[in-house]
């Protein structure tokens, strides 16, 4: 059992970070090695089905959301992609499960349903470039669920009690810690991955445009995952958080404590009351 | 200590010391639940209400008057509120991707729906009250809450408070004000080996109307439930399996 990063490190001193984290899920629950991983391979394969359920052509039912996904995928296929071919397919694909789930289609919530889009995006598109088997994915989303269960217990994941830095922060930090494992940087790699993503996420408001998961949050999946990249690679050349995984995990609950209601998903400030907010609001109606 | 080394040091176990009791989650609600979105509470524990609404009601529903309060009423539309709710009436779990055509699926099978505005004087902003009548002419009024992540309570039931999550096996009694009830009910428990997780107890008035709200850790046999119907001074028996 742990109850911080440095816990899982410890534990981690003679096997893999996401051995500790599996072996941890079949103590509290009392399953196998097999029914834990099989659960897990079940997440994968929602994910994967999410991901190819996509529809360019469908509008939330606000009109907010809907066919971005599909404008940077034809920008993709335009061989201008500005990125390189792996960065565009993660944007692709976090701004379309975004979208999906603005659309009311089934998706995995990782850690939550408006930051859905974040970790399949980096993972499934690793997947289609790295040419990895199924079962290192299974490990990189045990790493990223262990880094996300421990910002859950120390912080938040809530938007309502933490902002956004608690959805899209806490779904860019358990990327980031994935990818790192994936492209094969060790445990204190991935804890590094983990912090450096956390730490630009700190301070991020929720404040919803109409209280809906749409605008902001469909498009920060998108950066969400790029911020993933950056940081994995980051740690992976060797770059080191100055300040460590479970400080910075503390910061943004300290973070998230002196937020004021209006910015943490009331919507009663920062872009939700914006004048074009105003304006998109008076067009909507109430459910009754 | 050295930047990377984030092992030890007197940060750290001030950090683990000053945070007292830390909530305890599973990985699976971490890389999970596969739900239909967009919201975990606005329409994930909107079907989670409606599935538990249904199920106390025990039969198929005829007549749903739903109506909606605080943020439900506010972002319900654009969340999908309204047919996350129907979608839970009709049986679906969370993870049905029929969801989001609900509306169209009650009105193919004849339930008639209707939306109203709620009239509670306060209450916690993500709450439906659904008023049920079924096949057989069976009513029921429920008020649930979506208090987050998908996780719900249901607060209220014919009038009467209850606090409920519906996430294990849980018999609703509905009885006269007399000594004797409870006795019964935890005899046939005892009898059917199913051990109570919690016990509630409430009443309209000394003498009045009482309710029972039983959380058990094992599901209880029909039979069981079949007997208390008959137990003089029930005046109703509701049960949910839990989901």
């Amino acid at each position: 059992m742990y109850n911080s990063i440095a816990d899982i490190l410890e534990q981690s001193d003679k096997k893999a970070f996401w051995e500790t984290v599996m072996e941890a899920d079949m103590e509290s629950r009392d399953v196998s090695r097999d029914e834990s991983r099989q659960q897990m391979k079940q997440m994968l394969a929602a994910m994967k089905a999410a991901d190819r359920s996509y529809e360019g052509s469908r509008k939330s039912s606000s009109g907010l959301s809907g066919g971005d996904g599909k404008l940077l995928e034809e920008y993709n296929r335009a061989g201008k992609n500005l990125c390189g071919d792996f960065l565009g397919k993660v944007m692709e694909r976090a701004v379309k499960m975004g979208e999906s789930n603005a659309c009311m289609k089934r998706i995995v919530a990782a850690p939550t349903a408006g930051s859905c889009g974040v970790i399949p995006a980096v993972l499934l598109s690793y997947e289609e470039y790295g040419k990895i088997p199924e079962d290192e994915l299974i490990n990189a989303l045990y790493v990223a669920a262990g880094i996300g269960k421990v910002i859950g217990e120390n912080a938040s994941i809530a938007g309502a009690s933490g902002g956004c830095q608690a959805e899209i922060g806490t779904a860019s930090a358990m990327a980031a810690g994935a990818l790192a494992y994936l492209q094969g940087g060790d445990n204190e790699t991935i804890a590094n991955a983990m912090a450096l993503a956390l730490k630009n996420m700190l301070g991020l408001a929720c404040d919803p445009v109409g209280g809906l998961v749409e605008v902001p949050c469909v498009k920060r999946n998108s950066h969400g995952a790029v911020n993933a990249v950056a940081s994995a690679q980051m740690a992976l050349a060797g770059v080191r958080s100055a300040i460590s995984p479970d400080d910075v995990i503390d910061s943004m609950r300290r973070i998230g404590n002196e937020m004021p209601a209006s910015l943490k998903e009331t919507g009663k400030g920062g872009l939700a009351t914006s004048e074009s907010a105003r304006r998109i609001c008076g067009g909507m109606s109430r459910s009754v | 200590m050295a930047p990377e080394d984030f092992r030890s040091g007197a940060a750290g176990l001030f950090a683990f010391y000053s945070k007292g009791v830390l909530a305890d989650m599973e990985l699976f609600d971490i890389i999970g639940p596969v739900m239909v979105g967009p919201s975990s509470s606005h329409t994930a524990g909107a079907v989670r209400i409606g599935y538990a609404a249904g199920r106390l009601l025990g039969e198929k529903v005829k007549d749903a008057r739903i109506l909606l309060y605080g943020s439900f009423l506010d972002t319900g539309k654009g969340h999908g509120t309204d047919r996350a709710l129907v979608a839970g009436l009709l049986g679906m779990k969370p993870d049905d991707y029929k969801i989001a055509d609900s509306l169209e699926i009650a009105e193919r099978e004849s339930i008639h729906i209707e939306f109203g505005e709620s009239k509670l004087p306060e209450g916690h902003p993500n709450t439906a009250e659904l008023i049920l009548t079924g096949e057989s002419g069976t009513t029921l009024d429920v008020v649930g809450e979506s208090v987050g992540g998908g996780k719900i309570n249901i607060a209220k039931i014919d009038g009467i408070d209850t606090n409920f999550s519906g996430e294990c096996p849980t018999l609703i009694v509905h009885n006269l004000d007399q000594p004797g009830h409870v006795s019964e009910v935890t005899s046939m428990l005892a009898h059917k080996s199913v051990n109570i997780a919690s016990m509630q107890l409430y009443r309209s008035h000394r003498g009045g109307r009482a309710v029972m709200v039983v959380e058990c850790d094992q599901e209880i046999p029909q039979d069981g439930i079949e007997w208390l119907t008959h137990v003089e001074g029930v005046l109703k028996v509701t049960y949910f399996e839990g989901a």
